[in-house]
């Protein structure tokens, strides 16, 4: 304890500089990818679609790559527009393809969500090798040799601030919980109910494409994150998004939160890339929840 | 009234509606009937704007549909269509909310709790108003989406097929709510109904409908009439009257 009260000058300089931003954006991206995943299954009505099977994070990747080789002295905020276009532009794909495929099985649309990021991601890496910057794309992740896993270790002052502008989408989501769960139950419930279906739909592919956008240039790639935490909590307290919004940003952050701590413990004084941490915790939970679904 | 005006609309190259015109009397229940693909729920679908049509119009309180705010048409009719698995784990009072999203666009005023509290209560729900949607038996499912059309309280509300998949106690029960919502509170009702004897038994209207058009539209006690309905549905009926009833047997073809 008296630690914390005296600390000398060089810890607080660790502190400001590098653990108070890497905690701030463990949470920050905690909130934003969680809820982007249930967006992403309100709008597609689909329980295991998240911006990892629905191409959103391919998009992204795709768009810093384009952002390096078309603008290569681009500032941060340029490079972020860029790749949010990208990726709103291959949501909005995704979208019209899963509501053009009339087979609705809950694990079809997931598969050409899959199928989807592949072509995005297959196209990606010519271009990276083409142009010989393969280890150039991506956070801080190329430090394991890993393509833009995500990982927090990198995050010092200065170089995650963009993350910040996760919190005016987030927000602008719960502005919309409402109507996102009338999105969620169809496209004929909504013009029922007067609900300007398409619009409430762009409103959520701005936002889940711009806080995809900023994490993944920020930190990388955090797959099964925003499967897991969506379905979680929807499992725990229902699918009223007005109600389960918060609880799921919240579990979001905890859940990173953990999982960074885990992966800085278990083969310390190194660490496990959070990614990676996300996708075997992420993973067995997961497998887990299926399990007893078809119990 | 509603007043549909020379309604066509094509699925490709098939024609599923051909130049229908209908006027739907108000404060009265009118029942749809015909054989499958008649173009029953496609005449319904275009009613209620689900369905856009190649050509024609719908004219509701002398008013083009096409005029309405989505927002404003929403507070004067409602659909409630026959496919209604939901993928939300969603409470019946989480549902019934939605009734009131015309109004309040999800920011529920007290005027709308207690709207929600009335139709709860009207469909019987009271008890089970927050248990989960997909707990429910199909009748109570069922109640829980009309006590959401009665929620959004719109003078027009159209049914497609309300009675699928429910056994038979749980269809009077459905027929008679809607009697209920018809006479109490002055709703017109419109509906796809398959059964033709529920049909008979409650409705004041019936239009029958046959490849893409409306051929016999009238009373329903003059509409229960072996001739018309042979013409309708090529079978042959039997019609058995029981206290100004009228039942068809029509299992003997």
């Amino acid at each position: 304890m008296t630690d914390i009260l005296s600390l000398s000058e060089e810890q607080w300089l660790v502190l400001r500089v590098s653990r108070v931003p890497r905690t701030i954006a463990l949470l920050l991206a905690g909130i934003g990818v969680s809820v982007c995943g249930l967006i992403l299954q309100q709008m597609t009505q689909n329980k295991f679609v998240s911006p990892a099977t629905a191409g959103t994070l391919d998009a992204a990747k795709f768009g810093i790559l384009a952002a390096l080789i078309l603008l290569p002295e681009a500032g941060g905020v340029l490079k972020v527009l860029f790749t949010f276009a990208f990726t709103f532009l291959a949501s909005l794909v995704f979208l019209k393809i899963a509501d053009r495929i009339r087979y609705r099985n809950i694990i079809f649309i997931p598969i050409v969500g899959l199928l989807f990021g592949g072509i995005l991601n297959s196209v990606t890496v010519f271009f990276a090798y083409q142009f010989n910057i393969v280890q150039d794309v991506g956070g801080s992740g190329e430090s394991y040799g890993a393509w833009m896993v995500g990982d927090f270790s990198g995050v010092l002052e200065g170089n995650y601030e963009l993350l910040y502008l996760c919190i005016p989408a987030v927000l602008l989501t719960y502005l919309y919980a409402s109507k996102f769960t009338v999105v969620g139950l169809g496209k004929d419930f909504s013009k029922n109910l007067g609900l300007n279906y398409r619009s409430v739909l762009n409103i959520g592919l701005v936002c889940v494409s711009l806080t995809i956008s900023v994490i993944a240039i920020t930190i990388g790639m955090i797959p099964f994150l925003g499967l897991v935490v969506p379905n979680l909590t929807s499992l725990l307290l229902g699918g009223n998004l007005k109600k389960t919004l918060p609880f799921t940003a919240i579990f979001g952050a905890i859940f990173l939160l953990i999982c960074d701590i885990i992966g800085r413990l278990i083969i310390f004084p190194f660490e496990v890339p959070i990614g990676m941490m996300v996708g075997v915790v992420g993973g067995v939970i997961f497998l887990v929840l299926l399990l007893k679904r078809n119990r | 009234m509603i007043q549909i005006e020379s309604l066509s609309k094509n699925f490709a190259e098939k024609k599923v509606l051909k130049e229908v015109s209908l006027s739907i009397p108000n404060g009265k229940i009118t029942s749809l009937v015909g054989s499958n693909g008649a173009g029953k729920s496609t005449l319904l679908g275009i009613i209620s704007r689900i369905l856009e049509p190649d050509q024609g119009a719908i004219i509701i309180s002398e008013k083009n549909i096409k005029e309405y705010k989505n927002r404003i048409l929403a507070q004067h009719l409602s659909i409630l269509k026959q496919s209604n698995h939901i993928n939300l784990k969603l409470t019946v009072r989480d549902l019934v909310s939605f009734g009131r999203f015309p109004y309040s666009q999800g920011r529920l005023t007290a005027e709308d709790e207690l709207k929600i509290d009335e139709a709860i209560a009207f469909l019987n729900l009271t008890e089970i108003a927050e248990d989960y949607i997909d707990e429910l038996s199909g009748g109570q499912r069922q109640r829980a989406f009309l006590a959401m059309v009665v929620a959004q309280d719109t003078d027009y509300i159209l049914l497609d097929e309300p009675l699928n998949n429910l056994d038979m106690k749980h269809s009077v029960q459905i027929m008679k709510i809607l009697k209920e919502l018809c006479q109490q509170k002055g709703k017109t009702i419109v509906m796809v109904i398959h059964d033709i004897n529920f049909a008979s038994y409650y409705s004041d209207y019936i239009a029958a409908m046959k490849g893409g058009q409306v051929i016999h539209f009238d009373k329903t006690e003059n509409i229960i009439e072996p001739h018309i309905l042979h013409d309708v549905f090529d079978i042959h009926f039997e019609i058995i009257e029981r206290g100004g009833r009228r039942i068809c047997n029509y299992y003997d073809n």
